[in-house]
């Protein structure tokens, strides 16, 4: 892999964000009324001088494209605006939210593709056994859930009738001044459901995908191969076939990386996960818009930044596209 | 995946030499077109025809449920949270503000469907056109449209959708508008995947030789041969939008003054710990509604690749 190629990538990667950032700028300036009464929120209660001030910072009175610029270079410079609810700096407000929402995001997908790939191996091993049947039943079923209610049920089920596991928030307040190793047991109760309701449509998906997958590589010759010099059914599948079977699974997991954080914003609300989902429907109610546009760029970087990392790995593992720039 | 071939014939006797005869050998070993052929694929598919059923009696319930079944969902009619099976005229108990569950499980999923529908339709639309053009086009063309394709990919589309509903006030219109805005992605790089493959067959070149234009060979020849794929998408795109609705209502983002699924999960979401059923109903609604689509989706995809069906 070429140093060429990672710098191209990443370009590739700023340039989406700078059109992320245009974006933003648009959706302020074709929001019905007054730009400035929508930055200052219309839950603030804004006065005129709280207005005077927002049109100098966003340059509000010169022509738009002025306006596009002085926009730009507050992002650039790390300047996201200021949450006239929380009367915080926005970057302060997300750097305290993206941690959990990385977590929870990070470990879903994990969960999902390990549980799912191993599901869908054992399903591919017997094409018509019960396995196969199971796997194609759970992925129709799990893609058909929405996912918030998902998260509802395992509340349901496990704050009244089997209360093994925290439904809520993601830190117990008696754990606050614990030792640190207690304080990350207990953070991962907390994960236990929103990670696994973020991972069940995703667990299925990657089931199917990586049942079909193994089924088409299963019929090559090199398995014949494999299995003729007298390789073991484990060595066959999880060493010769997996590897070859595992690109488009990373190809797909690298596309529903955006899925996911969407879904991770209703799994948040629903299980009162402290993260930036939380607080972009809590802005959005507030109609709290620079930490709204805030957490779109956020997340969008995330997605960027999944995306990069996806294409390199695929590189990594495909040493047949390694030369290529 | 690709288009569909004509089912090949083993190599028949000759019939007689008489017109009659031959017109029966025309008749009997005439290819089958392949809408036919995939209809009676469709039609022996048991989970497919098990879901068009199940739609058929979701659509048909939201549809005329509500003129037999009369009364305002938002009115407060009864106690709060009546058990479900226990009165009469509330089948399904009532919410925790003494509404009519019924009411409204069976007046909800009319708007639930038909913003499902429009967005389906409205990324179906953007993602064949991008698409299309896309992969008919190349050059320059290509790169502008695929660049663009993969900036909409970048954003959360959730979210998105969430910041556009907010921004322009939520109706069904703006909802449905903001669900196709963020989802037509995939169905343009589908379309862009088919195109750039079928406009390399020779069928093309022929309507070129004969003096097909480059929008006849686009709308005409190649995309009624790369609608099976489509087609199926579509189905998807459905169920994906439905989920999205629900979402989206479930957030508060939802149009407060049409009833919908995703509403009444969202609205009596607080109060789960002491009645499991108003936000069980009207999530199996939504799941089993998704769930049918989904089964008839399967179903096309069977039937239009017949060589998948072992798998």
């Amino acid at each position: 892999m070429s140093n060429s190629y990672i710098f191209k990538r990443v370009a590739y990667g700023l340039i989406l964000m700078l059109f992320v950032v245009v974006l933003n700028f648009l959706l302020i300036r074709l929001a019905p009324g007054d730009p400035a009464v929508v930055i200052a929120g219309e839950m603030g209660g804004a006065t005129e001088e709280m207005l005077e001030q927002i049109r100098e910072e966003y340059g509000l009175n010169k022509p738009v494209l002025t306006q596009l610029a002085i926009y730009i270079g507050n992002v650039a410079s790390g300047n996201l605006g200021e949450s006239f609810f929380f009367n915080k700096p926005v970057a302060e407000l997300i750097s305290q939210r993206i941690g959990p929402t990385i977590l929870l995001v990070i470990v879903a997908q994990l969960l999902s593709i390990f549980l799912g790939v191993f599901l869908g191996v054992l399903a591919a091993r017997k094409p018509n056994g019960l396995m196969s049947a199971f796997v194609s039943v759970f992925a129709t079923v799990g893609y058909a859930v929405p996912v918030f209610w998902t998260g509802i049920m395992l509340i349901i089920l496990f704050a009244s009738v089997l209360p093994i596991f925290p439904v809520e928030g993601m830190q117990s307040v008696r754990l606050r001044d614990a030792p640190w190793h207690v304080q990350v047991l207990d953070v991962a109760h907390h994960l236990v459901l929103p990670a696994f309701t973020l991972a069940v449509i995703y667990l299925a998906q990657y089931a199917r995908l990586s049942r079909a997958s193994m089924l088409e590589v299963l019929g090559s010759d090199y398995i014949r191969t494999a299995r003729a010099k007298g390789a073991s059914e484990r060595t066959v599948l999880f060493h010769h076939a997996l590897r070859n079977a595992a690109l488009p699974i990373l190809t797909v997991a690298g596309l529903q990386f955006g899925n996911l954080i969407s879904g991770a914003l209703l799994v948040e609300t629903v299980f009162n996960w402290p993260g930036m989902g939380r607080l972009a429907f809590d802005s959005i109610l507030r109609r709290d818009y620079p930490t709204i546009m805030g957490v779109l760029f956020f997340a969008s970087a995330m997605v960027v930044v999944a995306n990069l990392l996806t294409d390199l790995s695929y590189r990594l593992a495909d040493p047949r596209l390694r030369g290529r720039t | 995946m690709s288009q569909p071939t004509p089912t090949p014939q083993k190599a028949p006797e000759m019939p007689a030499d008489t017109p009659d005869a031959a017109a029966q050998f025309v008749a009997r070993y005439k290819a089958e077109s392949p809408a036919r052929e995939a209809w009676r694929m469709f039609r022996r598919n048991i989970p497919a025809l098990v879901g068009t059923a199940m739609l058929m009696l979701i659509i048909g319930l939201t549809l005329y449920g509500t003129l037999i079944y009369t009364g305002d969902p938002f009115d407060i009619v009864w106690a709060p949270h009546e058990a479900p099976f226990v009165e009469p005229d509330f089948p399904l108990g009532t919410d925790y503000l003494g509404r009519d569950l019924m009411a409204g499980l069976l007046s909800g999923g009319g708007p639930t469907l038909a913003v499902g529908a429009a967005a389906a339709a409205l990324t179906m639309v953007i993602g064949i056109s991008m698409g299309a053009l896309s992969g008919f086009y190349g050059g320059w063309v290509d790169n502008l449209l695929m660049r663009i394709t993969e900036f909409f990919q970048v954003l959360p589309a959730l979210l998105f959708a969430m910041v556009l509903v907010t921004l322009f006030s939520p109706s069904l219109i703006t909802i449905a508008i903001a669900i196709g805005v963020v989802s037509w992605p995939q169905t343009a790089r589908l379309t862009r995947a088919e195109f750039l493959k079928i406009k390399e067959l020779e069928y093309v070149t022929a309507a070129r030789a004969i003096g097909a234009g480059n929008g006849r060979i686009m709308w005409r020849v190649i995309l009624p041969n790369a609608l099976p794929p489509l087609i199926v998408s579509a189905t998807l795109t459905i169920g994906v939008a439905i989920l999205f609705e629900a979402g989206l209502s479930f957030l508060g983002l939802g149009d407060p003054n049409v009833m919908s699924w995703g509403l009444m999960i969202g609205a009596n979401r607080d109060y789960i710990l002491d009645a499991w059923w108003p936000v069980t109903f009207p999530g199996l609604a939504i799941f089993f509604t998704v769930f049918s689509v989904s089964l008839i989706g399967d179903g096309l995809n069977d039937a239009f690749n017949p060589k998948l069906r072992e798998r």
